[in-house]
């Protein structure tokens, strides 16, 4: 804690200085990669958002899962649209509806959204994960590589309920 | 505690400490230990619900019903990274500003009514959540919604320390004018002030977040956009976090100073790494918004990278200058040989020696490390509001900042308090048990993230729910390890406060007479000489093999995580 000497402006020695440049390379790098995997990585963050009411989300979630129903599994829709389809995912206090049959390989346009709080996309045990805001329609392109049930827990705080709160979506080849 | 009974001064009255030497204001003293005792009682209450939220989360044994593990989450959340914190370093910047430069608090009464602010509100903090009144988690994110007097706490609290943070200024600044000190400012006080730079435009931005939401609790706005309170909770949430590293950075080169007689080697360089924490730290509020719908790509790689990862770039400079100043340091009282003969002659039973160590291995290796990792704005898909989240800032403000702050305060005690500490084996060994604890926490969690799992979650098994997930025994194993570790973390914290407790309140009235704990005589500072600058015995050489190995391992694991992400589904 004591005063630093009049002079301290002096040059680095000599460790100090590697260790400086080694470390802003480092920095460099990491700057790099991000740019880099966007333009040839093939796992990017969706950044494609519309503006959604609650109601307006509702009305295309109802009418997706009147046109592509193929049955029920425990009280939820389940839903098979067509491959490279938009598809939907709703979002409420404590649920996700509906659930979802897709093709591997085939790649979807899923629209994500809330109808009251906000929730937490993940999907498990790929385990990617997406906010899902009300108010905002949130479209992930989305290509299945893998064929099997995955689980869509959700994984932000949503109230009491939030650990009764998942949905399925399954993938078959 | 008997605030209202403490009689106020007008004039200012030193003391002269007989350790160091420095002159104390009675004044400033007096607000010191308000705050460090308000700060010991909120980690109290936040320890011990951090036992019961940790047990929780243990599945095997899944203590708390759901109710009560959201309520004492959030409240967990609230008196430690709040209270606890901003306690703690509106003491530090109350020492810093006086006794650090014997200069005087320019108005303690202006001292007491941030103290009563910040008491008041982080009262009705607890007692809302506590009472029902807000299951919303700290982050309180709209439009889920706590009763007002929650967002009210919070707003008096933020006004309390904006106060503070205001009178620890003027309080540089009236001594500057007074002639109290001479030249620069010493390094921990710059380090402070680079705290309280960026504290004041934090606690801005979270009265911008939070007073619309108090007058939408009060049904006085009706519609409060989701992701623009997330924006702006961020802008606060964010950078209040990297208050805590700059003013624990600062008290790192404290406790080298005091501990091994350390020096900053290059002042130009470590004065530059904080200001790039200046510079470049607001922007970090993206990392909680990477996978947020809304921003695009080029906003978020910018913000989340702090332009060029640059204050990244000051944190790994202060990662090596302060182990190479303490290095030089104790080369220079003869333990040369080899690269690391230094190390092992170090004071390892002064427990401010071993808090640096320990919160510098736990901050740097794990926190840092996981923290630049999931920042990454593609990484951040596998690691969202997953345990990998808590588990890094375990590591942060947990290990790396709490276990510094414990570490300061056995030196607070016989300095400030004047009073012997007591239980001081207790106080050996307790900086061991708390970080490695700590450690053991944070790995659990990280592992449980890694494998998908939620944070916040009172059940991954999903009894109850329509569809269940398979948890694997892998994922049963790392919430144990977390669990066995926060055992030991509670420990240590218990040692810590018994320690504290005791010898605040029990132990003997004295003068102190040396500055350490343990080492007797306590280590001179000094500046090296000119020859011994160029001397190569005294060069900083083990300190450059270690950040060469931590360098290697930060790659390793940031390179596996980009080549687990290539393995996912394509999403864009
Ligand atoms: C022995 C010490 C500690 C243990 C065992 C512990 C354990 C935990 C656990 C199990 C959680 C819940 C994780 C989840 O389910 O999401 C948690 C959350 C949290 N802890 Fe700690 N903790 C400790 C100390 C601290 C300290 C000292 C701080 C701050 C300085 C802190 C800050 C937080 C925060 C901010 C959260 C997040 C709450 C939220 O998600 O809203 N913890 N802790
Ligand atoms: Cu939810
Ligand atoms: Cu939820």
């Amino acid at each position: 804690m004591i005063a630093p000497p009049r002079v301290w402006w002096k040059p680095l020695g000599r460790l100090e200085r590697s260790w400086f440049k080694l470390a802003f390379v480092w920095c460099i790098f990491l700057t790099a990669m991000m740019p880099l995997w966007f333009f040839l990585g093939r796992q990017n963050v969706p950044t494609t958002t519309y503006r959604v009411t609650a109601e307006q989300f509702q009305r295309q979630v109802d009418a997706f899962i009147q046109q592509y129903q193929v049955g029920t599994e425990n009280g939820f829709p389940v839903v098979e649209p067509p491959p490279g389809s938009d598809v939907y995912m709703l979002a409420r206090m404590w649920q996700w509806t509906p659930v979802l049959k897709l093709k591997r390989g085939a790649t979807y346009r899923l629209h994500l959204s809330s109808t009251d709080v906000q929730h937490g996309f993940s999907l498990q045990p790929l385990n990617l994960n997406f906010m899902v805001l009300p108010g905002y329609d949130y479209v992930v392109t989305i290509t299945p590589t893998t064929a099997g049930e995955f689980s869509v827990v959700c994984n932000e705080y949503c109230g009491i309920g939030h650990h009764l709160m998942i949905g399925k979506i399954i993938v078959t080849e | 505690m008997a605030v209202a009974a403490i009689p106020r001064r007008e004039t200012t009255v030193f003391r002269t400490c007989s350790a160091t030497g420095l002159k104390v204001d009675v004044a400033a003293e007096r607000l010191i230990i308000a705050n460090a005792v308000a700060a010991v009682v909120a980690l109290l209450v936040g320890g011990i619900l951090a036992l019961l939220i940790a047990l929780t989360r243990w599945q095997a044994i899944h203590l708390l019903n759901p109710v009560w593990f959201y309520r004492l989450t959030t409240l967990h959340g609230i008196d430690m990274l709040i209270a606890w914190i901003v306690f703690f370093e509106v003491a530090g910047l109350y020492f810093g500003s006086t006794v650090a430069l014997n200069a005087r608090m320019v108005k303690p009464a202006i001292g007491w009514l941030a103290f009563a602010l910040m008491v008041v509100g982080g009262a009705l903090l607890n007692i809302v959540v506590l009472t029902g009144g807000a299951d919303v988690m700290f982050t309180a994110y709209v439009p889920l919604k706590a009763h007002p007097l929650f967002y009210l706490g919070y707003i008096l609290f933020a006004v309390g320390a904006l106060v503070a943070v205001g009178l620890f200024f003027t309080n540089i600044i009236v001594a500057k004018a007074e002639g109290r000190y001479e030249g620069s400012l010493p390094l921990f006080v710059f380090g402070l002030v680079t705290a309280s730079i960026i504290a004041t435009y934090t606690l801005l931005s979270g009265a911008m977040s939070l007073v619309p939401a108090f007058f939408w609790s009060l049904g006085w706005i009706e519609n409060y956009d989701a992701g623009f309170y997330r924006n702006l909770f961020w802008g606060f949430g964010h950078p209040a976090q990297q208050i805590n590293l700059a003013a624990m950075v600062a008290i790192w080169y404290v406790l080298a100073g005091i501990t091994t007689g350390a020096v900053p080697l290059n002042e130009k360089l470590s004065r530059l790494a904080f200001i790039l924490y200046i510079l470049f730290i607001n922007l970090g509020a993206a990392h909680h918004l990477l996978v947020d719908p809304g921003p695009s790509f080029a906003w978020k790689a910018t913000n989340t990278s702090y332009a060029m990862y640059l204050a990244v770039l000051g944190s790994l400079i202060h990662a090596f200058s302060i182990p190479a100043a303490v290095e030089v340091a104790l080369r220079r009282r003869g333990h040369k040989r080899g690269l690391l003969e230094w190390l092992r002659r170090a004071p390892w039973r002064e427990p401010g020696f071993s808090a640096l160590v320990i919160s510098m291995i736990v901050f740097g290796w794990i926190g840092g490390v996981t923290g630049v990792t999931i920042g990454t704005e593609q990484i951040n898909m596998m690691a969202h509001n997953t345990m990998r989240v808590p588990g890094h800032f375990h590591a942060t403000v947990v290990g790396g900042t709490t276990l510094a702050f414990m570490g300061l305060t056995y030196y607070l005690i016989p300095l400030i308090f004047r009073r012997e500490l007591k239980f001081k084996k207790l106080a050996i060994w307790q900086p061991y048990v708390y970080g490695i604890g700590m450690a053991i926490v944070s790995v659990g969690m990280v592992a449980a993230g890694l494998q998908g799992v939620a944070r916040r979650h009172w059940d991954i098994t999903f009894t109850q729910a329509p569809f269940q997930s398979p948890v694997p025994g892998t994922v049963h194993l790392a919430l144990a390890v977390l669990g066995i570790g926060a055992i030991i973390a509670i420990i240590g914290g218990a040692m810590y406060l018994i320690v504290v407790l005791a010898s605040v309140f029990t132990g003997k009235r004295v003068e102190p007479t040396s500055p350490t704990l343990v080492i007797d005589p306590p280590p001179a500072m000094g500046y090296l000489s000119e020859e011994e600058e160029k001397d190569p015995q005294l060069q900083p050489r083990g300190t450059f093999v270690l950040v060469l190995a931590f360098l290697m391992f930060f790659a390793a694991y940031y390179l596996s995580n980009w080549w687990l992400l290539g393995r996912a589904w394509m999403v864009r």
